[in-house]
């Protein structure tokens, strides 16, 4: 599957890829300290092109770091992280910006430059990366697109400051689909957010899924949201694997750590 | 005991500080140097820090030259040397006050705004953010602000200087009856090449002192939104305590060649 056939669904597609195997990202043996403090413990994961893979744990447990590591903005102690079939801590500055333009990377607290419209903030990864619009001169259609797509046409003029906590997260999430990546990472997408906004901000991030076909991973200890949108789960405890399976299995699981995860 | 260690632990972290500052200072000009280059962000920081200084640079000099005639005056009247006001003030601005002023003012303004605004872009990941986004953010954020403050803090500095010899020309005017003509005649008829040349190279030094702590402690924010309270305090205080030591070495290099 490649990147250009948009405006399908994909759904199909993604799951035979997934069942297929190929993977998009691959983190092997991970391991991140900083001082005394063991964040990561040897953490695996591997994400299948396609899937909707979501990583779940407490706060503090490392999730953040993990999904750092994954575009290079921390730099692990050991192991191995793959992307797209590059490893990242391997790249000199111009290939790992390269590569960084095909990873969507959704913070957790939305990262809007505060300075900058809506628009601007659209155009900013745009103008670094010229070489992916091709012959496209003009980047209005293409910010107007992407705004369209999260249902906030109408606030291109606005600052930051004038959007509200869900508004702010659809436009980073239109800012992370403006480049048009092929694997998008979600840190906390639902954290700070009413139960009807999350809701809403999930479909989003589904009805992307469906529309582009990106590979996702999604960092969150939001049950609603691992449930709705997870393919498949892993559990991080102690900085390692503690579990891996589906939301389904995983829920029913009498393991009391696992337990605590679910219950409300 | 006690009290030696916690001397010698705020000494450590001194000589940290410093070496790290000296680093940061480091890859300022490692990057400077290195394309792209960052023209528009570049400019819309000049005129960021020039326009919106401009007011308090122009008020802050405009007063010290006026209380500075005011306060001089009945001494030189005592001496029957009132007409060496214009010298007098002339070379005092030119040379020390207009420049060490309109810097320390810069100080307060723009390196607790860079420190405040870096700091909170610290925090909230907007620079993970523009990293991920494939922009250096130390060419875009720190380069440009430092090329800024290095350009603009001479420009704030000679327009310092003027309001504030106009100050100083309005008390003469009213109180000594001095024309504007014969007191600016007589303000740069004082005035050398040895007077103005230094005080300009050691604005640019001034301004690159205060675009580099305000830069340093904003992009090295930590401890969440208090850090961004304590990053733009911190700019502050040791952005003025090393304007006086590159002022101390300025004036002692200028020294030197006056000796010679």
């Amino acid at each position: 599957m490649t990147f250009n056939m948009i405006n399908h669904d994909h759904t199909v597609q993604r799951k035979v890829n997934a069942i297929m195997g190929t993977p998009v990202i691959e983190i092997k043996d991970l391991y991140k300290s900083f001082g005394d403090n063991h964040v990561l413990n040897g953490f695996n994961l591997t994400l299948m092109e396609g899937e909707n893979l979501v990583v779940m744990g407490k706060s503090g447990s490392g999730k953040s770091v993990m999904i750092k590591c994954l575009v290079g903005l921390v730099k692990p102690d050991s192991g191995t992280v793959k992307v797209l079939g590059k490893e990242i801590n391997e790249l000199d500055q111009k290939p790992l910006d390269e590569l960084r333009s095909d990873i969507g990377f959704l913070f957790q607290g939305s990262a809007l430059y505060d300075s900058m419209t809506v628009r601007e903030n659209l155009e900013f990864p745009m103008r670094r990366h010229k070489e992916r619009l091709g012959a496209v001169s003009d980047t209005e259609p293409l910010v107007r697109e992407a705004l369209e797509s999260v249902g906030l046409a109408k606030a291109i003029d606005l600052m930051p400051v004038e959007l509200s906590g869900g508004m702010k997260r659809r436009v980073a999430l239109a800012r992370t689909l403006i480049l048009k990546p092929k694997v998008i990472l979600y840190d906390e997408p639902t954290s700070g957010l009413d139960p009807i906004t999350s809701k809403e901000i999930i479909e989003l991030m589904r009805s992307i899924q469906k529309k582009y076909g990106t590979s996702s991973l999604i960092i969150t200890h939001d049950v609603d949201c691992a449930r709705v949108i997870s393919e498949r789960m892993i559990l991080l405890v102690d900085g390692i694997n503690y579990a891996e399976g589906s939301f389904e299995e995983l829920s029913r699981a009498t393991d009391p750590k696992i337990e605590a995860f679910f219950k409300k | 005991m006690n009290n030696a260690s916690t001397k010698f632990k705020g000494l450590k972290q001194f000589f940290i500080e410093v070496g790290d500052l000296s680093y940061f200072a480091g890859r300022f000009f490692k990057e400077a140097l290195k394309p792209p280059f960052e023209f528009k962000e570049l400019l819309r920081q000049c005129y960021q820090m020039g326009n919106r200084s401009l007011v308090l640079v122009g008020v802050t000099g405009f007063i010290i030259g006026l209380v500075l005639t005011l306060q001089s005056r009945p001494t030189l009247i005592q001496f029957g040397a009132v007409s060496w006001m214009p010298n007098m003030v002339g070379i005092s601005i030119v040379r020390e006050i207009g420049p060490v002023i309109t810097a320390l003012i810069c100080a307060g303004r723009i390196a607790s705004g860079i420190g405040a605004e870096l700091g909170s872009m610290r925090v909230t990941e907007q620079i993970d953010a523009m990293e991920v986004s494939g922009t250096n953010p130390f060419k875009y954020l720190v380069v440009t602000r430092i090329m800024a403050t290095t350009l603009m803090l001479p420009i704030l500095v000679i327009f310092g200087d003027l309001v504030a010899l106009y100050g100083s020309a309005l008390v003469e005017n009213f109180k000594g009856n001095v024309s504007f003509l014969l007191y600016f005649n007589t303000v740069f008829d004082a005035l050398a090449f040895g007077d103005l040349i230094p005080a300009t190279v050691k604005s640019f030094f001034f301004g690159f002192a205060i675009g580099l702590v305000g830069c340093y402690k904003g992009y090295y924010c930590k401890k969440g939104t208090a850090g961004v309270g304590i990053a733009a305090n911190t700019a502050v205080v040791t952005a003025s305590l090393l304007l006086f030591f590159v002022d101390f070495i300025a004036v002692f290099v200028t020294d030197i060649f006056y000796d010679l």
